[in-house]
């Protein structure tokens, strides 16, 4: 069913929908059919069954009515016993008043069946409007008409036989009589009358059954009387029929009928596979059946044309629904489609494409609605997102340009800081974590002796640390002017004064200051709560060691604070590496810190190096150590090595 | 030279190669000898052979034209071939026997059916299964030659039956007025199966099951005619057989031409009644299972119908078998 998937909507309803009509026309169909077939075979049952008993009731009459005259004239015989001459009269008068019949005789039953045999018979026939005695000159003891009823004892009808003429199909009703011999009563004779059966065939062939219907009549013996093929007629039973057609349900049919049974029941024709339908009904008077064929095709036409007419009119419904399905589709689809082009054009960035607004409020006009409300959010939305960059772009030009002011603040380190001092190197390194930072180193000449220089971090980052770093610098500058040839303490305690004083947003600093005394290499340094710088003795001590703390804390954070300082005095070649804790706490993917003893294990074969690889060596360090990790801190390495007095004897 | 002369000349010379030979043949035959056959009853299949060597013209072929009177109820071909009605005729082998007690002395030319077909029926439901359950009950019978073989039959099973005398119908025994009714197996049986009556519904009693094989149907010529023109019967016999023979080898042919002749008569019958009896005349004609010569009568067939007629009083002259049957493998 795959394939089903990427068909289009139209296709699917109409499979599916068309489908299902199909499958209920169908039933409807072959149901309609079907029960109007069974109403009408139980019409046609009626029907034929009412044909052919009315019609059996009257050919029955006529036989019956035929009956009453031999037994009319057996009782005559019987009880008057007349003379030939009034044996004569009587047949002829009978036959005269019964057109009806064909011929009348009685037959007297031999004295003794030993011979010489005493036949006496006297018969009279109609013979063109006349009639005429025919002598009876055989021995009529071995014939049918005469054996039968006087052995079985009773009047039979007998079978059908050829008249004299050859042509014309005759029955006998055959009616024993008795005389009464010295009290016993004892076979007398037989009183016959014969019955053309013309009439019978014309009351047969009469009935109009549709255009191809029949009737037909079989004796008992199932040999034709009547049929429409008169070849069947007198030569052929039922039964011959059924085998020389080799049709065993033929001869089922023919055996009941010829047992007296009625019936209804599908049938093929004689001589034809047309379909009939079969009544059949004895004749009570002479055990002959009556056939009535009801030709299946003409009858069932009422219902093939109806089924017609039903099946033309499922295919036209079937169209029509096609019709509409293609309309209702269409009126979906069509909107769908302009919705997904719509969609197309927005999804490739036009914003501004029209989306079409169906006018019915189904399911497609509200996605149509929502995709309107959609695209204005879009637009809203991109709206918004131009005018935040914007201003994005604003803040961070600005803070670019704060960050060059911010560098400018901070003393220049290429080209030489300090191009007449051969007494030390020095070389500083800053790199914010953000566009400006909260950390801060100076360095300046105090006099032609001393070197001021200090590192500081300012809690926090970003821009309100810069401009604290700047306030904090500037207040050392000027204090330390101020205390010209002071000390690093008295500064550090002036300036935190100051900057408690006003300070609403409650920053604070780290700082160390040093003053070196190129000449002489003496430091004093004073910590506001910094990281202890490294001392690095070069070879062959080749240490590394913190300086001792001043005991300082962070300014900013109490006011009236006194700071003090210490001394110690560099040996030529020993270099004092400041730094922030930017440095120590760089942070690696495990959320490992780079740590003191990290720094201090690097720094110890470096104490030989340049100033600038010394810093360069670090921050390549830090940078490996912290792969991958956005720098979270502010990085502040100040490096100065002294190299003690400068020879003057070279002036 | 005319257009009718010029058709003539075309067409004997185009036909000329087929009809020489037998114009030529005609001329050095003498003419045709007319004969006339009578059967022993109306036409139906069970004289076929002989309807088939005449209207297919093997009996011209043997320089014989034939006239085959019908038989019937009201000709009887013994009285036929008695008063010289007939040149030839169809009998039962009884009754040549009995032309020979009256005094005419007959000759078989062939035994055509080998097989008695003649039998009793009855219907099962009657209570008649065994020979013995016809005891006391009624049974129609023909008249000569026809109750003989049921006359020993009784005797051979020591039963006494009331017996009647049947007509040409089965109506009675249809209608139940007997319970066993004589019946040809060719004819009577078949119509009663055609009556509506299952096989199976039925008890048969072959005479010729019973050791009551009486030869039936067998062509007789007077004594005075065999020994006056003995090639002449030779010829009628040869032609017969071979009409016979014919018959059942082209049995759709046989038909027609027994319908043909059945129809000409006016007599009541269909063609698969005929094709019934067609089929069952091969059976009893050429029965299976029996070296049998067509045409062939045995002695030992000859002797058990003496003595049978001899044994009822029926006939005291019997006459020697090689006088009686001619046969043409006696030639």
């Amino acid at each position: 069913m795959n394939w089903l998937r990427r068909c289009g909507l139209t296709f699917k309803m109409n499979l599916l929908i068309l489908s299902g009509v199909t499958l209920v026309i169908s039933a409807i169909l072959s149901l309609s059919y079907n029960i109007t077939r069974h109403l009408m075979v139980e019409r046609i049952e009626e029907n034929a069954f009412s044909m052919a008993q009315a019609t059996a009731y009257r050919i029955n009459a006529l036989l019956k009515a035929a009956e009453k005259i031999p037994a009319g004239m057996a009782l005559t015989i019987t009880k008057l016993q007349p003379d030939d001459k009034a044996l004569k009269s009587i047949l002829a008068d009978r036959l005269a008043q019964n057109p009806e019949l064909f011929g009348i005789a009685a037959a007297f039953a031999p004295e003794s069946d030993e011979p010489p045999l005493s036949f006496y018979s006297r018969y009279f026939i109609r013979s063109y409007d006349r009639i005429k005695e025919s002598p009876i000159n055989y021995d009529y003891r071995t014939h049918d008409w005469y054996q039968i009823p006087k052995i079985l004892d009773q009047a039979i009808w007998s079978e059908p036989y050829y008249g004299l003429s050859g042509r014309t199909i005759m029955t006998s009703y055959s009616y024993p009589f008795y005389r009464e011999k010295q009290g016993h009563t004892k076979f007398g004779g037989i009183v016959c009358v014969d019955l053309s059966l013309n009439w019978l065939r014309n009351v047969v062939s009469s009935l109009k059954i549709g255009e191809t219907g029949y009737a037909f009549l079989i004796t008992r013996n199932g040999t034709f009387v009547t049929h429409p093929d008169l070849s069947l007629v007198m030569n052929e039973t039922i039964f011959s029929v059924a085998e020389s057609r080799g049709n065993p349900r033929i001869r089922e049919i023919g055996r009941r009928m010829i047992a007296g049974e009625k019936g209804f029941t599908a049938f093929t024709g004689m001589l034809s596979a047309k379909k009939y339908w079969l009544a059949y009904t004895p004749l009570p008077a002479n055990g002959w059946s009556l056939g009535v064929l009801f030709p299946q095709d003409e009858l069932m036409a009422n219902i093939r044309s109806l089924t017609r007419i039903m099946l033309g009119l499922g295919i036209a419904g079937f169209f029509l629904i096609m019709l509409v399905i293609r309309l209702i589709s269409k009126n979906i689809t069509k909107p769908l489609r302009a919705l997904a082009q719509s969609a197309d054009q927005i999804a490739s960035g036009n914003l501004e494409a029209t989306i079409p607004i169906p006018e019915t409020r189904d399911e497609v006009g509200h996605l149509a609605l929502s995709f309107t409300e959609m695209q204005q959010s879009l637009k809203d939305y991109i709206k918004n997102l131009t005018e935040t960059t914007a201003a994005k772009e604003r803040i961070e030009s600005e803070l670019n340009i704060a960050s060059e002011i911010q560098m400018g603040i901070l003393p220049k380190i290429s080209p030489s800081p300090f191009p007449n001092h051969s007494e030390f190197d020095l070389h500083a390194t800053i790199r914010p974590a953000r566009e400006v930072g909260g950390d801060l180193y100076d360095f300046f000449m105090l006099d032609e002796q001393h070197l001021c220089f200090t590192v500081g971090d300012v809690s926090g980052k970003g821009v309100p640390a810069a401009l604290f770093m700047a306030i904090t610098q500037t207040m050392i500058k000027a204090q330390i002017k101020t205390h010209s040839g002071g000390v690093s303490a008295d500064t550090l305690t002036q300036v935190n004064n100051d900057l408690n004083r006003d300070n609403p947003s409650m920053m604070f600093v780290t700082i160390f200051l040093g003053i070196l005394n190129i000449s002489t290499g003496e430091l004093e340094y004073c910590s506001g709560g910094h990281n202890p710088p490294y001392r690095l003795t070069p070879a062959p001590e080749a240490r590394v060691q913190e300086l001792a703390s001043t005991d300082g804390i962070a300014l900013g954070v109490m006011e009236g604070f006194t700071f003090s300082s210490k001394r110690l005095t560099l040996a030529p070649g020993e270099t004092l590496f400041v730094f922030t804790d930017g440095v120590t706490e760089a942070m690696n993917r495990d959320g490992e810190l780079f740590t003191e003893s990290r720094l201090e294990k690097l720094l110890t074969p470096l104490t030989e190096q340049p100033v600038t690889e010394i810093t360069d060596q670090i921050m390549r360090e830090i940078d490996n150590f912290s792969t991958g990790i956005p720098q979270t801190d502010d990085i502040t390495m100040l490096v100065l090595r002294y190299k003690g007095k400068r020879e003057k004897g070279g002036y | 030279m005319s257009r009718k002369t010029a058709i003539f000349i075309l067409s004997f010379s185009l036909f000329s190669s087929l009809w020489l030979p037998a114009l030529l043949g005609a001329a050095a035959n003498p003419p045709l000898k007319q004969v006339t056959f009578i059967p022993q009853w109306v036409p139906q299949a069970q004289f076929a052979g002989y309807y088939v060597a005449e209207e297919t013209g093997i009996y011209q072929r043997y320089g014989l034209k034939v006239e085959i009177i019908s038989g019937g109820p009201q000709r009887s071909s013994a009285e036929y071939l008695k008063h010289q009605k007939a040149d030839f005729a169809s009998l039962w082998l009884v009754t040549g026997l009995n032309l020979w007690q009256q005094g005419t002395a007959v000759v078989n030319l062939a035994q055509i059916v080998q097989r008695s077909a003649l039998m009793l029926i009855a219907k099962k439901k009657s209570g008649i299964l065994r020979p013995k359950d016809i005891e006391g009950r009624k049974v129609s019978l023909w008249g000569s030659p026809f109750e003989i073989q049921p006359q020993m039959f009784f005797k051979q099973y020591d039963l006494k039956v009331e017996v009647l005398r049947q007509s040409y119908s089965v109506n009675l025994f249809l209608r139940d007025g007997v319970a066993v009714t004589s019946a040809m197996w060719y004819n009577e049986y078949h119509t009663i199966i055609n009556a509506g009556i299952n096989p199976d519904e039925l008890t048969t009693f072959f005479y010729a099951d019973h050791k009551l094989n009486f030869p039936e149907d067998g062509i007789y010529v007077r004594k005075e005619t065999w020994q006056q023109q003995p090639e002449l019967c030779r010829a009628f016999v040869k032609a017969s057989l071979e009409g016979w023979q014919r018959a059942f080898a082209e049995p759709e042919l046989a038909l027609d031409i027994t319908m043909r002749n059945l129809k000409k008569e006016h007599i009541i019958s269909n063609r698969v009644h005929q094709k019934w009896m067609l089929e069952r005349m091969q059976d009893i004609i050429l029965p299976a299972h029996t070296q049998h010569q067509l045409g062939h009568l045995k002695r030992k067939d000859f002797q058990r119908a003496t003595e049978a007629l001899r044994s009822k009083g029926l006939i005291e002259k019997i006459p020697d078998f090689n006088i009686f049957y001619k046969p043409l493998a006696g030639e």
